[in-house]
């Protein structure tokens, strides 16, 4: 069964189509790579995956079961987790309580136990153990020193790669990424490379990737989606898609 | 001196009755930024359920207070769904004339139910009297009333600060969208700031009710503005702002009224909220956030 699979999935905005018909599949352990000019729907297709637009049509079936309908907290329970092209994180927070906020949905603790934080009750074995996790994660992605900083003050870099963290705090089985490379230089975008084949390696994780930067797209990705005007106009390897003369119509104008 | 450190003992037991209050403005605004007007009745029916209970059916009120909050923190839940909720979309003006209607109802209804006459608050005799040093009392009430709202603002802050509901009020406040896509419930985590803010004001509405006495459909009117006033001093949305607010209102009300001004009290406490907004608009704690162009 595929991790995610969408079948005819549509939303339509008043009068204007932002994406339709839209059929994919992603596996166990995929790296899928989503790719578009400007405006072509990428990040409403994240939406509707995730639950913030409901689609118009079409159904969204994570494991089988289908999300439509769902809230974005149920759906991230289901195991799809992503991060923002504009980085939205909790800026006033430290970067532990970032990736501790993730944690929410996992635990269980009750109302008596966070009023009176009862001595040997579940409170304490909960969060001490979401602190370990935490601390764990972020010392995976180089962040051990920064866990008490505010997340505003981290540097461009680390905040893309805190996301990251915090998304995969959630302990999803897809993740999401929306063009983590937009407003890194090329140093930083070699170091997100290296971060996302990190993350291959040591997390169960399927990834879908939007981007911009085509290098980045074409270097890591094994399949490839291209969409335009909101319907998918190539699937393929990198190298199908160089030689695509739709997208290569689409890229560079007609 | 001794009569300038009454006065302040004066304005430290008043002030903590707003700070408590000053507390369920800021979260809610904090969290959907809405200034919940009804909030000042949610203090006056904690009052009145307290002394209902204790009148009614003879409960102490050591167990009358904590099921007046949790009433309260019912009703808050309540106040939100159906009133709130709906409009959590819509321009935040609408929400905020709804909340005009939310408190001017409920101030009327109480009225319908219970007459708009005063009613007065039992007798303790525990708490009559004081510790005197010298010529400075300080009497068992401001003692119960100071002690009772530190409990409630240490609870409070390790709430926000040590425990999931509490990560999960700072992400929704800070980011309601990526809290909720990181698996947050945002809609519970709304509830139950209302039912905390609303279990506050009804500690702050049973302390009002000991310290002046009585009770009556309108206290809540005055004295929720008030706190609201110390809610905006100390820089709405903050917690420990709000804290600040209401205890320096506390103090300067009573200091007003001390040195022979008290008709004068509540101008200077709404002046300082003008020359405030004048000065500092984002208040005392409050940070500048000057808008990018």
């Amino acid at each position: 069964m595929a991790l995610l699979e969408t079948k005819g999935l549509g939303i339509t905005f008043g009068g204007l189509r932002a994406v339709g018909d839209f059929e994919i599949t992603i596996g166990d352990h995929e790296l899928v790579g989503l790719i578009g000019p400007n405006g072509a729907g990428k990040t409403t297709l994240f939406n509707l995956l995730t639950g913030v637009y409901l689609p118009t049509d079409g159904d969204v079936l994570v494991e089988g079961k289908s999300v439509v309908g769902l809230k974005p907290y149920q759906i991230v329970e289901k195991g799809l987790s992503r991060t923002f092209q504009n980085i939205r994180l909790f800026k006033d927070m430290t970067v532990l309580d970032n990736v501790k906020v993730a944690f929410h949905h996992k635990m269980s603790y009750g109302t008596a136990n966070t009023l009176f934080r009862i001595p040997g009750s579940k409170y304490w074995k909960e969060e001490a153990d979401i602190d370990k996790k935490g601390r764990e994660l972020l010392a995976l992605f180089k962040m051990e020193d920064n866990v008490n900083d505010m997340a505003k003050n981290l540097p461009y870099g680390k905040q893309r790669k805190l996301e990251i963290a915090r998304a995969l705090a959630t302990e999803p089985k897809l993740l999401l990424l929306d063009e983590p490379a937009a407003g890194m230089n090329p140093q930083e975008t070699k170091e997100l490379m290296e971060t996302i084949h990190f993350i291959r390696e040591n997390f169960d994780v399927s990834i879908l990737l939007i981007e911009h930067d085509m290098s980045l797209v074409m270097g890591i990705c094994e399949r490839i989606i291209v969409i335009d005007y909101g319907v998918i106009i190539a699937k393929g390897t990198p190298e199908e898609i160089k030689k695509n003369e739709k997208v290569i119509g689409a890229y560079l104008g007609q | 001196m001794s009569y300038f450190i009454q006065q302040i003992v004066y304005g430290l037991s008043a002030g903590s009755i707003y700070a408590l209050i000053a507390l369920g403005y800021t979260m809610v605004y904090g969290i959907v930024k809405l200034i919940n007007f009804a909030h000042g009745e949610v203090l006056m029916m904690g009052a009145y359920f307290t002394i209902f209970g204790i009148i009614s059916f003879n409960i102490p009120i050591i167990l009358a207070l904590p099921i007046s909050m949790v009433l309260c923190a019912l009703l808050g839940m309540f106040i939100d769904r159906v009133a709130y909720k709906p409009l959590r979309n819509a321009p935040r003006i609408s929400a905020l004339i709804t909340a005009l209607g939310v408190s001017m109802f409920l101030s009327n209804f109480f009225k319908l139910l219970f007459g708009a006459e005063k009613r007065k608050m039992p007798d303790f005799p525990a708490l009559k009297g004081g510790y005197v040093f010298g010529d400075v009392t300080i009497p068992y009430k401001a003692i119960l009333t100071l002690v009772l709202t530190l409990v409630c603002l240490i609870t409070l802050q390790i709430i926000v600060r040590k425990t999931k509901v509490g990560r999960a009020m700072r992400a929704v406040s800070e980011d309601k969208q990526a809290a909720q896509l990181m698996g947050v419930n945002v809609d519970l985590t709304i509830s139950i700031t209302f039912a905390i803010g609303s279990a506050l004001a009804a500690v702050g509405g049973v302390l009002y009710a000991i310290n002046y006495s009585q009770i009556f459909p309108t206290m809540g009117t005055l004295t929720g503005l008030k706190a609201f006033v110390a809610a905006v001093l100390g820089g709405i949305g903050i917690l420990p702002g709000a804290m600040f607010g209401g205890f320096l209102i506390g103090i300067v009300e009573n200091l007003t009224k001390g040195y022979g001004a008290g008709g004068w009290s509540n101008a200077v406490v709404f002046g300082i909220l003008i020359i405030v907004l004048l000065v500092k608009p984002e208040g005392i704690f409050g940070k500048n956030t000057r808008e990018k162009v």
